[in-house]
């Protein structure tokens, strides 16, 4: 009897090593956006004066399979992946519309200047909040839209080659069938 | 070439552990001294090629190496230069490369100054050591290499988190992971006892100053974080119930247990099974800690980069190791043979009561910590377990606790005599009953802080009371007192103080959680706030360049009375490489009291905060939302963990914990206290 008290604190100890077992399979950052498969919202954003492109409403991307993708001069993850929406707006193969989240205008038109612009319109979101019914809650951000102008995926954080090539054209091929 | 050298040395370090986990054990077990004696100069080789990687992963950030994906991802080549040698912990890969540097720290110092254990427990130990080491840089060569190269470099670094900028946190990684990896070594007397099946006076005098080394160096590195919350992140809270605080939290409440426990089995040669489960789990705890931390299992403000390869392979390292030692205690901890006795009333018995007190606090936290990923487990909700739950259940663990340590130094060992202890202690009866007449007196309440501060009045004049027992003090002449105060062992001494700092804290944290006042309001340059007697004039703001960021700072002169007191300038800086905003509180302390500044954003008519431009080019005549706290004792709650820390480092520096136990050993023997 007196060596089962013993044993205890294993017995304890496993229970718990299974808990975390279990816990290691769910990752809790991964909130799913509530948006998934939802229409877009709703919005209209004036264009971005001197980009030279139209402004973004929801009428506007409907139609199409396109990317969404939201950016700032500031966010320095965004240039990362800008050569990657250069090289796929050079393709000509989706739309890729552009956000332009709580910038400065002279400050975006400098960046795209600098950069290139691979977007078909931008829509000047200086305030942020078209870019809270989007769900957004950081740069850069990219939506999968389909024809039916719905949310198919969204991707946090910067477009890397890999994932253009694992998760997003993959997408845009099955939703352009 | 550095980065290539870093990268050997740890494989070289990892080799070495493999060889000081193995030969010694196998040494020990046939009674074979040489084999036993591969353990000191393998120890120390295993530290020195992890000072080798350490130095050159430092070396990487110093210079700004971008062609090392570590540098790139958490640094800049403007970033200040001791940002950039604090930026080698500030990731994760850097962070476990201190950690296992600060492991082969503490196995070194085994070797060297455990010349006078038993040889065959001083192999087991450090092989126990070893075999910690092993699974950590393991961890490191094979899913967080620091040294990864990327082709081609970028031009400069993506910069560290601003908030992790600071001169607190920068101090807040080495001091929390000396005090969890202390404890390996707590942990592998443990595992060594166990395995050699004797507990004995000795073996509790020689765990006992790195059981003290650790949760000292833990307190300081809790305290750090917890001022580094309360001046950074902007609203005058200093403690979060954050997961990754509770991490650190637990091994604290074990470690404190274990450091009394163990002077049961020191001084009476008791509790001996229960002690050698606290030392396991003081270290398990900072296990699980690191787990919670780095798999990403909880989210927290604290978490770095997830990785679930990460994750399995901590998972791994902790159900090894503590599912072994645990397994082990199963087998082997029944067959120890049990000591003295002792009645409920006696100094052991108030130690089992601490014990008890602390373990079910640290029950609790665990449970609260550990509820929601339990919850999302069984396939419930997503939820957090936030202050309400912790308020409710920790603190009325606390309270018997801070009553009762008062009490149980008063105490004899075996038998005590609890009327008579309650009697020597008037004194601090009058004092609890003047401190909480004197608040209902001046503030009225709450009975939470009522209650506080009468136990803070008793815990800090029992310890004295305590203190004046032992010196005789006014029972025999003054000189006499004096020369037994300063022949009173170095530990009585400690003791005194640690329980004085537990008063400092039990009255600060009362005073800022009953009493804090808060102004929040928007201001336009020239106008005033007043707040708890200060008066402070708002002149406007100006525009700071800082040497990665650029800062608004607001100036508020601060007056009482018509007199000056000082100005301030709390800050909001933006970092323009991470595109983050942070907020500077600023702070003015009389070291009773805190005033405490923090500006908002401008009121820019209707645009949301966070664009760094609205706040960096609003016009000098914009109004600013401005919060004002005045915190009441809040700097004790630091001042009292630095008694605290001074009362162990005091104890740590006792004569006792060196020339050992002479009556059992054969020869002398010496355990020198780290760092003194």
């Amino acid at each position: 009897m007196r060596r089962l008290i013993f044993v205890l604190p294993l017995v304890a100890f496993a229970a718990v090593a299974a808990w975390f077992a279990v816990g290691l399979t769910r990752d809790p950052t991964r909130v799913p956006s509530a948006l998934i498969d939802q229409p877009i919202p709703a919005f209209e954003l004036p264009p971005l004066p001197g980009s030279g492109v139209p402004g973004l409403s929801d009428e506007a991307i409907k139609g199409k399979v396109a990317l969404v993708n939201v950016f700032a001069s500031w966010c320095v993850p965004c240039k990362a992946e800008h050569p990657i929406l250069m090289r796929l707006a050079e393709e000509r193969r989706v739309p890729i519309y552009g956000i332009n989240y709580k910038d400065a205008e002279q400050d975006a038109r400098a960046w795209l200047d600098a950069l290139g612009n691979p977007y078909t319109a931008i829509g000047h979101d200086l305030s942020g909040r078209v870019s809270i019914d989007w769900g957004v809650y950081g740069v850069p951000e990219t939506f999968v839209i389909d024809r039916d102008g719905r949310i198919r995926h969204k991707h946090v954080g910067p477009i890397t080659p890999q994932i253009l090539q694992d998760e997003i054209l993959p997408l845009i091929a099955s939703l352009e069938k | 070439m550095i980065a290539e050298i870093g990268h050997f040395a740890l494989l070289l370090a990892l080799a070495v552990a493999g060889v000081q986990a193995v030969v010694p054990l196998i040494g020990a077990a046939r009674g074979d001294v040489p084999l036993m004696q591969v353990a000191q100069p393998a120890a120390v080789a295993q530290f020195g090629f992890v000072a080798t990687a350490f130095a050159c992963l430092t070396w990487a950030f110093v210079v700004s190496d971008f062609t090392v994906a570590a540098v790139v991802a958490n640094s800049h080549s403007a970033k200040p230069l001791l940002y950039k040698i604090t930026g080698v912990w500030g990731n994760h890969e850097g962070s476990m490369v201190l950690w296992v540097l600060i492991l082969a720290l503490f196995g070194a110092a085994v070797a060297v100054f455990g010349r006078n254990l038993p040889p065959a427990l001083r192999a087991r130990v450090l092989a126990v050591q070893a075999m910690i080491g092993v699974a950590f840089l393991a961890f490191i060569a094979f899913t967080s290499n620091p040294f990864l190269r990327v082709f081609p470099p970028p031009n400069d670094g993506r910069d560290l988190n601003p908030l992790l900028q600071d001169p607190g946190l920068a101090f807040h990684p080495p001091l929390l992971y000396t005090g969890y990896v202390g404890f390996s070594v707590v942990f592998a007397f443990a595992v060594a006892a166990l395995i050699e099946g004797r507990v004995d006076a000795a073996w509790a005098r020689w765990v006992r100053p790195w059981a003290l080394a650790a949760w000292a160096a833990l307190t300081l590195g809790i305290a750090l974080g917890s001022w580094w919350a309360y001046y950074e992140l902007g609203w005058g809270g200093w403690w979060f119930w954050d997961p990754v605080e509770n991490a650190s939290l637990m091994p604290w409440l074990i470690g404190a247990a274990l450091l009394h426990s163990a002077i049961v089995v020191e001084k009476r040669d008791a509790l001996k099974t229960w002690t050698i489960l606290l030392a396991i789990l003081a270290f398990s705890l900072s296990l699980v800690g690191t787990f919670l931390v780095r798999s990403g299992v909880l989210t927290s403000v604290h978490a770095f980069a997830v990785d679930p390869a990460r994750g399995v392979f901590i998972l791994a390292i902790l159900v090894v190791t503590i599912g072994g030692s645990l397994a082990l205690y199963a087998v082997r901890a029944p067959a120890l043979k049990t000591g003295g006795l002792f009645a409920p009333i006696s100094r052991e018995g108030g130690l089992v009561l601490n014990n008890l007190l602390l373990a079910t606090a640290t029950a609790t936290v665990f449970l609260g910590t550990l509820y929601p990923l339990f919850l999302d487990a069984i396939g419930g909700a997503k939820v957090s377990v936030g202050p309400p739950f912790f308020n409710a259940t920790f603190v009325p663990l606390m309270v018997p606790l801070v009553a009762a340590i008062a009490v149980g130094p008063m105490l004899a060992w075996k038998r005590g005599d609890l009327p008579g202890a309650l009697a020597r202690l008037w004194a601090a009866g009058v004092a609890a009953a003047v401190a909480v007449l004197g608040t209902l007196w001046l503030a009225g309440g709450p009975a939470g802080a009522l209650l506080g501060l009468g136990l803070a009045a008793w815990l800090g004049v029992g310890a004295l009371v305590e203190l004046a027992e032992r010196i005789r003090l006014f029972r025999i002449p003054a000189s006499d007192s004096f020369r037994r105060a300063v022949n009173l062992p170095r530990a009585a001494w400690g003791m005194t103080v640690a329980h004085l700092g537990v008063a400092v804290v039990v009255a600060g944290i009362t005073a800022s959680s009953a009493w804090q006042t808060e102004r929040i309001q928007l201001v336009r340059p020239g106008e005033t706030v007043e707040i708890a007697g200060y008066t402070l004039l708002f002149r406007g703001t100006e525009r700071v360049n800082g040497p990665n960021y650029v800062a608004r700072r607001g100036i508020f002169e601060v007056s009482r009375d018509g007199e000056p007191v000082t100005t301030l300038y709390p800050a909001k800086r933006f970092y323009p490489v991470q595109g983050m905003v942070t907020t500077e509180a600023a702070i003015h302390t009389n070291l009773v009291a805190d005033l405490y500044v923090v500006i908002g954003d401008p009121d820019s008519g209707g645009t949301p905060g966070g664009d760094p431009r609205v706040l960096l080019d609003a016009p000098a005549d914009a109004a600013w939302a401005a919060r004002l706290y005045y915190n009441p004792l809040v700097p004790w709650i630091w001042i009292g963990c630095v008694i605290m820390v001074l009362g162990g480092a005091l104890s740590l520096s006792d004569r006792r914990h060196r020339v050992g136990a002479p009556s059992r050993a054969r020869r002398p023997i010496a355990q020198p206290a780290m760092g003194d």
